[in-house]
Parts: structure tokens; C-alpha cells; sequence
């Protein structure tokens, strides 16, 4: 059976918990806390199929990670999916510039499928890992 | 006993608020407690007392574990890895004071490296669009006097910069704002509906990514000229509405963030969002300001402003200074392998530049000077640890608005940390022996 998976526009950006947690300390677990999720409208979780809290693999163009998907804090967002700035984020946002200098940071499409066994690393270990090319 | 240290400012965003207090042991060796500040600037100064703190460099060996070095050590890892690039990248500069900036951009040009900034990943499209077609500015002084009429547009300062609305933007009373948040008119323009939206009177939830169109349909509804029905998700009618609200203002300010200058369209949001606020000249008096984020991101603009002619993405290489962003911006040099060596001060790409560059990072020679352990620290060869500034060394920084305030020392460092200035100081000297300059 082939596995469910809904279409979600990624946007990432500040929270405030990203802003404690990582003057805090990037290696602790409220830094994962704060960054290693998803955001989603209740509506996304009843398309999906699964609970608040359950860890899903978000994939892109780009990349693939394992977040914790929670219920979106400033929403409802109707298509919008929201990755806190950090290094999960970034394993799967655009990271063309067209020529600005920028990576499109926001806006960019994603699937997200439950992974309810997958682990969401810290911070240190998935760019660790992903640099080795242990992680996909 | 304890001593407690007034006008503080907190060294962690763009708001940059003077006004903490912060308390220290007699000794001025600890840290105790700091009041005034918000949760984010409080952790800041709390964390400089963490006892597991890294206070001397490492360097990483192949099988991932780290190894002590002596900063003599680190020193002159750091000046061979730079004098025998071809083309380094000296990316961060945000987080440390404008004096280290100015000892940085020296060994850039001594050694012919890129000098780039975190603007590359914030506000750098804001200031392409500024050198395209100017900017109507003022200071936070005059928006908390004078503006009764506050945008703001894909920016959340609720959650990025916490103290901004109660210093500056929403609640203060000012000299001519004195019923405070009564006499103002607040205006949220984002795809989502933010903590900073709640306390608006208007939220306009645009359809992500279409800045654009409803920038220039505002400049349509200006001149009360026709809509079609619906732009970027919101119904003429309101766009109407928040153009008479703007119009009708004394003073508009509008404050825009990372939803305008990373969506695509980019710069040219920007452009569109300042030809807003020219355009509001006509009926009122309207300024714009991009809400920077890292505490000194502005000043390492100012100090390269000065020194090369440009803010940010200064290539060096040839002997002057060029600016092509595109071409000579960190993540584009990254991911075409342009550079051959990477510095990193006062910043955190590890953490936030897209993952393909941080691999780049990863594979080649690489040195980062941070108080904290990051990403980036992980993949970096030599990790230096130093005092944080702001906190254990003065020095100036450059608020969002372009003022230069001078950050104040509360407590000592560990006992032998060297601070960035100091650091980089040693390793301009010992680059030019090895240069026999
Ligand atoms: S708003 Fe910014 S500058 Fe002010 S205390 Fe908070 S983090 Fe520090």
C-alpha cells in the first residue's frame, strides 16, 4: 500500500521559543524541542491521518527530515506548513538564490508522511550525520 | 553582597534595548540576574554563566572526537588556513562589535578573501532594493513619537523581537503619541495569523509569496483606482480600507521582515514595499525599516559601508573591492565551490544556511570563533571558544535603525578567554609575517 502523504507550502521563520532554546544551547533537547517540528492546522492532521505529536518525514526537492508534527501555534494557515529557522528546516527548504544571494527560504513546496518510528536528531548530530551522508 | 548594573543593553537582536539591569556578584565574576530584558536577551546573559561553557579551542579529529589546543595554537592554525587561501570565505560578523568587524575586514583584505555578512540570509535583499531605488528612513525615536500608523509586513516581532512593540512600535506614549496604543492604527500583513497579529487592528492573511501584487495593488487603491475582486487572497474592499487607513495617518511606518525579503520576488518586494511608502509621501509623512535581526548586523554593514563601499558580500580577491550578489554571496561561492577555505565569527550558518552549503562548509578548511556550541562548530576543523560580547567586553553596535550605541561589560570572562578583537588581532599579525608584509 502505497503511503499517505499530503502537499503542504513550507514556510520557516522565528519563534520565540527558537530564540531561548538556542541562546540556551544548540545541543540541548529545548532546542530540538523548539526546532525539530511542523506546524500544522488541525485540518492537515485530519487529512493525514494521525495525532498531534507524531513524527512525520517532510520531503522536498531538496531533502528529506524527520520532525515532530504539532499543532500549528498562530494558525490556522490553510496550505501552510511552518518549520521554525534552524537546520531541520533547512534540510529541505530552496536553496536557489536566483541570483540574489538569497535561498527561498520560504515557500517551498513539501510532502509530509507519518514516520512514526523515525528519530528527530539534535541539532549538532543531523548536520553531523547528514554531512557524512549517514542520515537521507 | 551584589552589585547591580543599570543601562545594559542586550546584545542579542536588532531592537537592541538600553535600558537592563543586570545583577553581578561583588567580585563582578558572576552573572546573577537581569531584569528588563525579554526571555530571549535574559538566556543570552544566563547562558555566559553556564558552567559547562567551552572556554578554550578544539580541534576536531578524523574520527569526529575533539582535541584542546591553546589559542597560541589556535592562532596559527587560524593565519596558515588564511594565508594560504587562494580565496576565503569570512562569513558571520553580526553577533561581535563594530571594533572586531574593523580587524576582520583588514585580514580580508590582506588575504584576499570574500567578506560576507548575515544579511546574506536576512536582510540582503532589503539593501539591494535600497541601492536600487533609495529608502525613506528615520529612527525608533521618531516612529515612538510621532507614528500613528504602524505596518507591519511578514515580520513577527512578537516572537523575534520581543520588546520592540512595548519600546517602540505599538504601546509606547511619545511626544505626540500620548494615548499610546489607543492613537495607533496597527496593520499585519502575513500568511499567518501571528502573535503580533492578534494585537493588530487590521490582519490581512495574504496568500504566501504574493507580496508583490498586493504592495502594488495598495498603490492602485492609493489612487483609488480599480481592483479586481480579490489580490493575494484578500478582497479589494479591505485593501481599500488599509490604504485609507494609511493614507489618513499622521505618520506611517512600516516595518518589514523575512516574509517579504526570502519570499520569492525578493528584492523586488522590497522595491515594491518602499515605492509604498513613497508613494504615501504624497498624502503623509511614511518611512520604512527592515527589522534586522542579529544585535550588530547593521553595524557590520556600516563599518564595510565606510571601509569597502559596500554592506555586504564584498569579494576582496582581486585586490578591490567588487559586490555582485548572486555571484559573490556566501551560499552561491558555497555551493558553486568558489572558496577554499571558510571562517565563520559571530554567526551560525551550520544552523541557518541551507543544508547543501553547509556540506560545502563541512568539506573543506574550516575555522569558527563562537562562544556556543553550534552546527557549525560541528563540522568546523578548529573551534574557538571567546568572551561574548556585550556581555564580558564593550564595544559598539548599530541598532536596526542605524544607531550606534555602545555596548557595556557586566561580569568578567573566564579567567584567560580571549575576546574576538583580541583573537583576531593576533592572527592580522602573525598572517603578516608569514605574508613577510
Ligand atoms: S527585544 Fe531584543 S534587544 Fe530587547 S531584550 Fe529582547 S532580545 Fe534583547
Amino acid at each position: 500500500m502505497k503511503k499517505l502523504a499530503i502537499k503542504v507550502n513550507l514556510i520557516t521563520g522565528r519563534s520565540i521559543q527558537q530564540g531561548v532554546s538556542m541562546e540556551g544551547g544548540k545541543e540541548k533537547p529545548a532546542y530540538t524541542a523548539a526546532c525539530g517540528i511542523i506546524e500544522l492546522d488541525p485540518a492537515e492532521f485530519k487529512r493525514l491521518g494521525t495525532y498531534r505529536n507524531t513524527n512525520v518525514r517532510v520531503t522536498s526537492e531538496y531533502g528529506s527530515v524527520i520532525v515532530k508534527a504539532v499543532e500549528a501555534t498562530q494558525g490556522p494557515h490553510p496550505g501552510v506548513a511552518y518549520i521554525p529557522m534552524g537546520p531541520w528546516a533547512n534540510m529541505v527548504i530552496n536553496p536557489n538564490t536566483y541570483s540574489t544571494g538569497m535561498p527561498t527560504f520560504k515557500g517551498t513546496p513539501v510532502e509530509v508522511e507519518i514516520a512514526k518510528n523515525g528519530q528527530v536528531l539534535d541539532s549538532l548530530d543531523l548536520v553531523r550525520k547528514a554531512c557524512r551522508g549517514e542520515v537521507v | 553582597m551584589t552589585k547591580t548594573v543599570t543601562d545594559v543593553v542586550c546584545p542579542f537582536c536588532g531592537t537592541l534595548c538600553d535600558d537592563l539591569e543586570v545583577v553581578v556578584s561583588d567580585d563582578g565574576k558572576q552573572l546573577l540576574e537581569v531584569y528588563n530584558a525579554c526571555a530571549i536577551g535574559a538566556e543570552k546573559f544566563l547562558h555566559s554563566q553556564a558552567e559547562d561553557r567551552l572556554t578554550r579551542p578544539r580541534l576536531q579529529q578524523e574520527d569526529g572526537s575533539w582535541k584542546d589546543v591553546t589559542y597560541d595554537e589556535a592562532i596559527e592554525y587560524t593565519a596558515q588556513m588564511l594565508a594560504s587561501s587562494t580565496k576565503p570565505l569570512m562569513y558571520g560578523w553580526s553577533s561581535t562589535n563594530c571594533e572586531a568587524q574593523g580587524v576582520g575586514s583588514e585580514i580580508g583584505e590582506i588575504t584576499g578573501a570574500v567578506m560576507d555578512n548575515t544579511a546574506t540570509v536576512c536582510h540582503g535583499t532589503s539593501l539591494i532594493a535600497v541601492q536600487d531605488i533609495g529608502i525613506p528612513h528615520c529612527t525608533l525615536g521618531e516612529v515612538k513619537n510621532r507614528a500613528d500608523r504602524v505596518v507591519f509586513w511578514g515580520c513577527n516581532p512578537a516572537h523575534a523581537h520581543p520588546r520592540h512593540m512595548s519600546r517602540y512600535s505599538i504601546f509606547p506614549r511619545g511626544f505626540f503619541t500620548g494615548k499610546g496604543h489607543k492613537g495607533r492604527k496597527v496593520i499585519v500583513i502575513d500568511p499567518r495569523k501571528t502573535d503580533t497579529a492578534n494585537v493588530a487592528d487590521v490582519h490581512l492573511q495574504i496568500e504566501q509569496g504574493r507580496d508583490y501584487e498586493l504592495l502594488d495593488a495598495l498603490r492602485v487603491a492609493f489612487k483609488g483606482l480599480p481592483l479586481p475582486d480579490v489580490v493575494a487572497g484578500i478582497p479589494k474592499e479591505q485593501i481599500y480600507e488599509a490604504a485609507e487607513v494609511l493614507k489618513s495617518g499622521r505618520f506611517v511606518i512600516i516595518f518589514f521582515g523575512m516574509g517579504v525579503t526570502q519570499s520569492l520576488g525578493k528584492n523586488h518586494n522590497i522595491d515594491e514595499a518602499i515605492a509604498v511608502t513613497r508613494d504615501l509621501n504624497e498624502y503623509t509623512k511614511a518611512a520604512i525599516m527592515p527589522m534586522r535581526g542579529h544585535y550588530n548586523v547593521t553595524g557590520s554593514g556600516a563599518v564595510w559601508g565606510w571601509q569597502f563601499g559596500f554592506p555586504f558580500a564584498v569579494d576582496l580577491s582581486r585586490g578591490f573591492a567588487r559586490y555582485n550578489p548572486g555571484e559573490t554571496t556566501s551560499n552561491d561561492l558555497l555551493r558553486r565551490g568558489e572558496v577554499d577555505s571558510v571562517f565563520v565569527l559571530g554567526s551560525d550558518p551550520g544552523a541557518h544556511f541551507p543544508f547543501s552549503s553547509v556540506k560545502k562548509i563541512s568539506e573543506l578548511p574550516s575555522v569558527c570563533i563562537d562562544p556556543h556550541q553550534t552546527p557549525t562548530t560541528a563540522v568546523c576543523k578548529l573551534h574557538v571558544p571567546v568572551a561574548f560580547v556585550g556581555v564580558e567586553i564593550g564595544g559598539c553596535a548599530y541598532r536596526m535603525d542605524n544607531v550606534p550605541i555602545e555596548t557595556r561589560k557586566v561580569v568578567e570572562a573566564p579567567e584567560g578567554m580571549m575576546t574576538d578583537e583580541e583573537f583576531l588581532e593576533k592572527v592580522l599579525v602573525r598572517i603578516k609575517e608569514i605574508k613577510g608584509e
